[in-house]
């Protein structure tokens, strides 16, 4: 990309995040309670813990989406008290725009920037063929597959050339199959752009293929638990294939292990149902 | 639909087994029941005004109050060669149309304006819902013979009213509309780098229109009723005029006639908006736009 300055990836920071909601019976429901953790800048963290555990809260307030109730979280060296500037957003659900066709969605962060419309649909066909959809442009949403909504959404949200990348289960709702092959896609984009990256997942097949630290979190209120930092090497190749290497396999193992009490504790809590 | 899109693998509607007699079988099937529908409505048609003139011409049914087919269709005849007791009557249906045309124009813009920026700003909302819930509870069709006493038996005030009424079913539209935008897509949005006014153009107005689209058919009906109450209250020129003088003479027929003009208006306009409504959300998947349409 020639007109704009690449972003240089950014640190993040959170210290003694706590957030805590009002219910609407009128009661405090902490969601996360003094969180500690950095993403070193141009790293792929992947976050994992079970349903429920404040993943996506943390998520919205490195994004400036929301604000902790005590704490501070810092991107870049700068406490966060708007949207975080040079930060990208992949949804669980689709959050694309059902009225515009996929380059019009793709070209909306350039649009959104001040970008002149055409500069800004150049750059958005640019990507839509770098995330394997050229001869899709005029299609709407509701014409693609999921997995080419999903591509659509990682085009919408890399065209900024983004300093951040917080991704909340972005693939959750996909098949195996498609899922491997966005997981492919998404490192080889990630590659060249190196934004910093937090991921929420609840698969931890996908954490460790794809992140350089992978943090556990506790059942609700939501902690850090444990980080553990993935030693193999880059590039990392198929995420199909890498799963079946012994350093992977040990590694799955030994965050399994930490990461299934949490689960096993969540799941006893939703059993007895005593959660509010 | 074809071509691409049936990579995704989501869309195929015909499955491999389907060979080609089954599909010409559906498609049969298919058009024998269309011209079933068009024979029983044809039918419909024929048995209520075929009764009618029956049973009036055969004095089983008084026509002296309940007006009968062939004098309706002479009343018609009558107005088109010689004309109403105030003009021709195409005059007097370009004047209820032009009422009603722009009472609908002021209120839908209105509506969408008010409903749009109360839906954004929740605290004006949260001061002016009570004495909304308040005039939505009022028989503003009386609002009528206020504008009659205050603006006279001109047009204006049979385009205020009809626009009065529009307002409130545009404007309650418009504002749930707002109001029911997907968070996501706002969140999106925002962290893209949206400002306020980028957010309404690009998320929140296009979200709503389904909404807003959707309370046109209804506004215009409304637009067409302010506009002949208008008439009835207080008018030199219109069809609510005429009806009203129908009435005064104990002339059901005259009130059929008008009656019927105004529905091909009132049908034509909502053919306009369908058309409209088409382009607008031509981005839906068309089977809602269907759905809409039945």
């Amino acid at each position: 990309m020639t007109s704009t300055v690449a972003r240089r990836p950014a640190q993040i920071e959170l210290s003694g995040v706590t957030k805590r909601f009002l219910t609407p019976s009128g009661s405090m429901f902490t969601a996360l309670r003094a969180i500690d953790l950095a993403v070193g800048a141009g790293k792929f963290c992947a976050v994992v813990g079970p349903t429920g555990c404040g993943k996506s809260t943390t998520l919205t307030m490195v994004a400036g989406l929301d604000r902790p109730s005590t704490g501070t979280v810092r991107v870049g060296g700068q406490v966060v008290d708007g949207i975080t500037a040079g930060t990208s957003f992949m949804f669980q659900a689709d959050a694309l725009m059902p009225w515009k066709t996929v380059l019009g969605n793709v070209a909306l962060g350039p649009v959104f920037r001040g970008v002149p419309k055409k500069e800004a649909q150049s750059r958005a066909r640019d990507w839509v063929r770098r995330v394997g959809l050229a001869g899709f442009e005029e299609h709407h949403p509701h014409q693609l597959s999921g997995g080419m909504r999903k591509r659509v959404s990682l085009a919408a949200a890399l065209i900024n050339e983004p300093s951040i990348l917080l991704m909340d289960e972005p693939f959750g709702a996909l098949d195996v199959q498609t899922k491997a092959i966005m997981s492919n896609e998404l490192l080889g984009l990630w590659e060249q752009t190196r934004p910093s990256v937090i991921f929420v997942t609840h698969d931890l097949e996908e954490a460790i293929a794809l992140a350089d630290q992978v943090v556990v979190m506790t059942t609700g209120p939501g902690t850090v638990k444990a980080v553990y930092d993935i030693d193999l090497p880059r590039p990392r190749g198929a995420v199909q294939e890498i799963r079946f290497e012994s350093r992977f396999v040990e590694l799955h193992h030994q965050i399994w292990a930490s990461l299934r009490e949490e689960v096993e504790a969540a799941y006893a809590l939703t059993a007895q149902g005593r959660r509010s | 639909m074809s071509g691409p899109a049936g990579r995704g693998g989501a869309i195929s509607v015909i499955s491999p087994q389907t060979d080609a007699s089954d599909t010409v079988g559906v498609r049969h099937a298919a058009r024998r029941r269309k011209a079933l529908v068009w024979a029983a409505r044809l039918a419909t048609l024929i048995v209520v005004i075929g009764g009618w003139q029956l049973l009036t011409s055969a004095k089983i049914v008084d026509r002296f109050f309940w007006g009968q087919p062939s004098g309706i269709v002479a009343q018609l005849n009558d107005w088109v060669r010689h004309g109403t007791a105030y003009g021709s009557i195409w005059l007097q249906i370009w004047t209820t149309f032009k009422e009603a045309v722009l009472g609908f124009v002021f209120g839908v813009i209105t509506g969408v304006i008010v409903g749009v920026l109360l839906g954004q700003f929740r605290f004006f909302s949260e001061v002016l819902s009570p004495y909304i819930k308040v005039a939505n509870a009022i028989p503003r069709i009386v609002l009528g013979s206020l504008f009659t006493v205050a603006l006279g038996l001109g047009i204006a005030a049979k385009v205020s009213l009809a626009a009065v009424l529009v307002f409130f079913v545009v404007f309650f539209n418009a504002f749930q509309g707002v109001r029911e935008v997907d968070r996501n897509l706002l969140n999106n949005a925002r962290v893209l780098g949206a400002s306020r006014g980028a957010t309404t153009r690009h998320v929140v107005i296009p979200s709503a229109l389904t909404w807003i689209i959707a309370s046109l058919h209804v506004a215009f009906g409304l637009a067409i009723i302010g506009a002949i109450v208008g008439e009835f209250l207080g008018a030199q020129r219109g069809l609510g005029l005429v009806i009203a003088t129908a009435q005064n003479n104990f002339n059901p027929n005259g009130v059929f006639a008008a009656m019927f003009i105004i529905a091909v208006l009132a049908l034509t306009a909502e053919g306009l908006i369908g058309l409209l409504e088409r382009r607008l959300l031509s981005w839906r998947p068309p089977s809602q736009i269907e759905a809409s349409a039945a």
